[in-house]
C-alpha cells in the first residue's frame, strides 16, 4: 500500500542563490579524488600506490574488514598524491584525469536474467555498492545483512538543493533499470518517496516495481530518514538501504553499459556564486574549474553538499562522494556590534525558528546567511524548540542527552537505530546553545555500532 | 564601533592563555561579548546556525518584566505614602510623582544588591571553571527584587541571593544545569531562614511603621488567610471585597510583594514571553488552569469564607499570576516535554491553591508549589519519555 505522509513539523531555511536552470556541459576536471572519510568507519586498504596508472573503475582501495566491499576510480589517470592524516590515516586519494576517459568495461548486463546474487557481486565489483548506505548508524551498507526495504527520496529538501526532478529530467530508462538492481537485493520492497506539494517527473512517476508514496511538508520532508519513519520503521536488528536517486541512475547506467560511468549533475548555489546553476561533473571532481569566476567575494566558505551537512573544502577541493551541490556562503569571522548585527540588534538581516526577530513576519523573504555561530555554546537551556523541527515520534532533546552521556540503554529506548546524524541537522541549526548535535549523534551511534551491532 | 572593536583586539593578547592576565579570560571574554557577538564561525555539522542565543533569550524575558518591575516602584511608594497618611485614594501624581521616588527609593537598591552579589558569585565560579558569565543569572537577578517584600533589609537580600546562586545553582554545574528556580529559592530561603521579615503585616510596605489607627499592612492573601484562624481581619467576604475589590487586585493597587501585585503588568509581560515564544503557553494556562480547578473544588466544601472565595479571586491575588507567567515557565526547572508541561503546570496550579487555603501558616504557596513541582519535574518527564518509548516498541509487536 503506498502512503501518503503529511507533516507538520520542520523548516525550510530560505536562503539567496538556487540554481536556475541552466545546464553548464561536462566540466572535465584536472584532478578528481576519493576521500575515504567520506565512508564513516571504513578503513581503507589501498590496492594501488602513488604514481601508478589507473583506468576508471579499477579498485582503488577495498574495505580492510569487508572485503568485497571496493571502491573504484571514477577517471583513468595517474594516482597523484595519496594524503595521510594523524596516525597515516588516509584522507584523501588524488588523481589525475586523462583528457580522454578510458573505462574498464565488462559489456552491458542483462538484469531480468541475473540472479540476485550475481546483482549483488556486480555492484559490489564495480564499486557503486558505496552508494547505498544503511540504516541503523548510517554507514556503507553491509552486504551480509538483509534488507527488509530499500528507500529512495525522489527530491531534496535541504536548502538550495538540486532539482531531482530537473537534474533526471529524460533519465528514465537508467532510473529505472537502477530500481529494478536495487529490487533484487532485498526480499522487501523498494519504496520511492515524492514530493507530495509538487507534481513529479515522469522518470519518477512512471516508475515500475517500486511503491510510490507521497510526502509532503517542510524540510526533513524529502530527507530519507524521515521518509523511513513514517512508511517503514527500523526496529532494532532490521536493516533499511537508502540509496540517493541520482545514484540509482549511475547504477542503472553501469548496467547498460558495463562500464563506471559516474557523470553526475550537481547544482552550484549560495549567495556568493555569481550565475548559480547546474552542471555536469564527474563524481569527486576538483571544484575549482567549476567555481572560476563565479565567487563574488574573497572571505567565502565553500561546501561540498549543502549548508546543513555539508563539508567544508578548499576553492580547489574535490566533492564528495554523496554530495550533488557546491554551496558558496559568506563566512562570519567578524565581530558583530551588539546593537547593530549582534544579539540586541534589530535582527533584520537573521533568519530565525523563533519569533525573536522581525523577519518570522514575513514568509518569503531570501537570506544570506554567513557562518558565523550567532551566540557561544551553552548547557541545553530552552526546551521544546528542537521538537519543532524533528518531524518524528521520537523525543530530540532525550536522545541527544543520551547521545552525549553515553547512554546505550537510553539510545536504544529512545529511538537511535532509526535516525542518521543529518536528521538532526535543523535540530543542531535552531538549537540556542550552539550545541553540535549532528556530531554528538554521530558519536552516539558509533557507540552503538561497537557494542551492540 | 570600529574604535571598541580595536580596543578588544589590542587587549586580547593579554587574556590570552599564557599571557600575564590569563585567570581574568573569562571576565574579558564575558564583557566583550555583551558588546560583540564573537567572531566564532562554525566548524562541524550545520555550516550556519540560527540568529537566535541565549543572550537575545534572556534579554527577551528581562523586557516581559519591565511592565511589572514599573508598576512595583508605583504600587511600592503608594503603600508607602498610604502607611504613612491613612489616605487610601492617593492620586497616581500625589505630591508631584513622590510615590514613584520614594518606590524607585526602595526597589533600585534592591536591584543593585541582587545583580551586584548574584553577579560577583557568577564571576568567581567563571574564573575558578574557566567560563565566561553565562546569562542565566540576568534573569535570576531581576526576579529576585520582584519577588520581595518591600521592606526586607538589604542584607538578606543580599545573603538570600548569595545563597540562591551557590546552593541553588553554581554547586549543580551553573545555568542549565539547576534543579530548583534561583529565584525562588532565594525567597524560600528568606522565607525559612527569616520568617518575620518576609510575612506578617509588618513587611508590605516600606518606611516606618504606619501610625495611623486601625490601619493594617498585611497583603491582601493575609487578610483572607486569617478567615481560617480564630481572629480574621475582616468580619466576612463582603467586607474583604470592599476593600480589595476584583478590580483593585487585577491593576495591581494591592500590598504584596514588589513585581507580583498587578495582573495587568504580568499578562503584558506574559504576552510578550508568549508572543516570542519563549515562555511556555502550556505551562502558563495549564498552571492558571489549575489553579482555577482547585479553588472551584475548595468552594465544592466550602465552610468558612476563605474557602468560599470564588475561584476567579485566587488568579489575582498573591503571587500566583507572577508564579505561573515567570517562575513555573522556567525552562530549566521545568518539565521538557511537551505532555510533562501541561502535567506539571496543571498540579503546579493545584498546590499552589491547596497550601494557600488550607495551609494558613504558609498563605504564600505559589512558591512552594512551584518548588515542589521543580523538584518533581524530571519524574513527570520519565514517565512521558517512557509513553514514547512504549509506543515506538509496541510498533514493533504489531509488524
Amino acid at each position: 500500500m503506498s502512503k501518503t505522509v503529511k507533516l507538520r513539523k520542520g523548516l525550510d531555511i530560505r536562503l539567496i542563490g538556487g540554481a536556475n536552470k541552466i545546464k553548464s556541459e561536462l566540466v572535465l576536471p584536472k584532478t578528481v579524488s576519493i576521500k575515504p572519510t567520506d565512508f564513516h568507519g571504513m578503513t581503507p586498504k589501498m590496492v594501488v600506490k602513488e604514481g601508478e596508472t589507473v583506468k576508471a573503475g579499477s579498485t582503488i582501495f577495498y574495505d580492510k574488514y569487508n572485503e568485497v566491499v571496493k571502491c573504484a576510480s571514477p577517471v583513468s589517470g595517474k594516482i597523484e598524491a595519496i594524503v595521510r592524516g594523524e596516525k597515516r590515516r588516509i584522507l584523501e586519494i588524488v588523481i589525475s584525469c586523462d583528457s580522454e576517459i578510458q573505462y574498464e568495461s565488462n559489456g552491458a548486463m542483462d538484469l531480468s536474467s541475473m540472479s540476485n546474487e550475481a546483482v549483488k557481486e556486480a555492484l559490489l565489483a564495480s564499486g557503486l555498492w558505496l552508494c547505498i548506505k544503511q540504516r541503523p548508524l548510517d554507514i556503507v551498507a553491509n552486504p551480509n545483512n538483509e534488507a527488509k526495504a530499500i528507500f529512495v527520496s525522489a527530491f531534496d529538501s535541504s536548502p538550495l538543493a538540486p532539482d531531482f526532478d530537473y537534474v533526471l529530467h529524460g533519465k528514465n530508462e537508467e532510473f529505472q533499470k537502477g530500481l529494478d538492481a536495487l529490487a533484487k537485493l532485498t526480499s522487501g520492497k523498494v519504496h520511492l518517496t515524492l514530493n507530495g506539494k509538487v507534481p513529479a517527473n515522469s522518470t519518477f512517476t512512471e516508475a515500475k516495481g517500486v511503491e510510490i508514496n507521497k510526502i509532503s511538508g517542510k524540510h526533513p520532508a524529502g530527507n530519507v530518514g524521515t521518509q523511513i519513519h513514517h512508511i517503514d520503521p527500523v526496529n532494532k536488528g532490521e536493516f533499511v538501504w537508502t540509496v540517493n536517486a541520482q545514484d540509482v541512475a549511475l547504477i542503472g547506467r553501469y548496467f547498460s553499459s558495463g562500464k563506471y560511468d559516474v557523470r553526475k549533475t550537481i547544482a552550484v548555489t549560495g549567495s556568493e556564486i555569481k550565475n548559480p546553476h547546474y552542471v555536469e561533473v564527474i563524481s569527486g571532481s576538483n571544484v575549482s574549474a567549476v567555481l572560476e569566476g563565479q565567487i563574488t567575494s574573497d572571505n567565502v566558505r565553500v561546501i561540498s553538499g549543502n549548508v546543513l551537512t555539508g563539508d567544508k573544502i578548499a576553492q580547489d577541493g574535490h566533492l564528495g562522494f554523496y554530495h550533488n551541490q557546491i554551496t558558496v556562503i559568506p563566512e562570519g569571522n567578524q565581530l558583530k556590534f551588539v546593537l547593530t548585527k549582534g544579539w540586541m540588534g534589530p535582527g533584520f538581516d537573521k533568519f530565525s525558528n523563533s519569533r525573536l526577530f522581525p523577519t518570522f513576519l514575513s514568509s518569503k523573504k531570501q537570506f544570506r546567511l554567513d557562518t558565523n555561530t550567532n551566540g557561544e555554546e551553552r548547557a541545553f537551556v530552552v526546551t521544546g524548540e528542537l521538537e519543532k523541527v524533528f518531524p518524528f515520534d521520537i523525543l530530540p532533546m532525550h536522545l541527544v542527552k543520551a547521545a552525549i552521556t553515553d547512554d546505550i540503554d537510553g539510545m536504544e529506548n529512545l529511538g537511535i537505530y532509526e535516525v542518521a546524524p543529518e536528521d538532526f541537522a535543523l535540530c543542531e541549526y535552531v538549537c540556542t546553545t550552539k550545541i553540535n548535535i549532528q556530531d554528538k549523534i554521530r558519536k552516539g551511534l558509533d557507540l552503538i555500532g561497537e557494542e551492540c551491532m | 564601533m570600529k574604535f571598541l572593536e580595536n580596543i578588544v583586539h589590542k587587549m586580547e593578547p593579554k587574556f590570552a592563555k599564557g599571557a600575564k592576565l590569563e585567570k581574568w579570560h573569562p571576565v574579558f571574554e564575558s564583557f566583550t561579548t555583551l558588546a560583540f557577538t564573537p567572531a566564532e564561525v562554525t566548524k562541524k555539522g550545520a555550516h550556519i546556525r540560527d540568529g537566535v542565543d541565549l543572550k537575545r533569550t534572556m534579554m527577551t524575558v528581562i523586557i516581559a518584566m519591565i511592565p511589572c518591575l514599573l508598576f512595583g516602584i508605583y504600587n511600592t511608594g503608594h503603600w508607602e505614602m498610604v502607611a504613612a497618611t491613612g489616605n487610601r485614594d492617593l492620586v497616581f501624581w500625589a505630591d508631584q510623582g513622590m510615590k514613584i521616588m520614594m518606590g524607585l527609593k526602595v526597589v533600585l537598591p534592591l536591584i543593585i544588591v541582587s545583580y551586584g552579589v548574584g553577579l560577583t558569585i557568577e564571576f568567581i565560579f567563571g574564573i575558578i571553571n574557566g567560563h565566561s558569565l553565562h546569562e542565566g543569572f540576568l534573569v535570576s537577578g531581576m526576579l529576585i527584587p520582584l519577588v520581595m517584600p518591600a521592606d526586607v533589609p538589604l542584607w538578606m537580600v543580599g545573603v538570600a541571593t548569595a545563597f540562591a546562586v551557590i546552593i541553588g545553582k553554581e554547586i549543580f554545574g551553573g545555568t542549565g544545569m539547576n534543579i530548583v528556580n534561583v529565584a525562588l529559592t532565594a525567597r524560600a530561603f528568606l522565607f525559612f531562614a527569616y520568617p518575620t521579615s518576609m510575612s506578617g503585616d509588618k513587611v508590605w510596605m516600606a518606611g516606618q511603621e504606619s501610625t495611623v489607627d486601625g490601619f493594617t499592612g498585611s497583603t491582601a492573601l493575609g487578610d483572607l488567610a486569617s478567615f481560617m484562624s480564630d481572629k480574621p481581619v475582616f468580619e466576612n467576604l463582603e467586607a474583604y471585597t470592599n476593600h480589595y475589590s476584583l478590580f483593585d487586585s487585577v491593576l495591581g493597587i494591592i500590598p504584596g510583594s514588589i513585581g507580583e501585585t498587578s495582573v495587568i503588568a504580568i499578562l503584558l509581560g506574559a504576552l510578550i514571553l508568549i508572543g516570542t515564544g519563549v515562555g511556555s503557553l502550556r505551562i502558563m494556562a495549564s498552571f492558571f488552569a489549575g489553579g482555577y480547578i482547585m479553588g472551584m473544588l475548595l468552594n465544592l466544601v466550602g465552610g468558612n469564607d476563605f474557602l468560599d472565595l470564588p475561584a476567579h479571586f485566587h488568579l489575582v491575588i498573591g503571587g500566583f499570576a507572577f508564579g505561573a507567567v515567570f517562575m513555573a515557565t522556567d525552562p530549566v526547572t521545568a518539565s521538557q516535554t511537551a505532555m510533562g508541561k501541561i502535567i506539571y503546570g496543571l498540579f503546579g496550579g493545584m498546590i499552589a491553591i491547596l497550601i494557600r487555603v488550607l495551609n494558613p501558616a504558609y498563605p504564600e504557596g505559589v512558591m512552594l508549589a512551584i518548588l515542589f513541582m521543580n523538584v518533581m519535574a524530571p519524574i513527570i518527564d520519565h514517565y512521558v519519555v517512557q509513553s514514547n518509548v512504549k509506543r515506538r516498541l509496541k510498533r514493533l509487536k504489531t509488524v
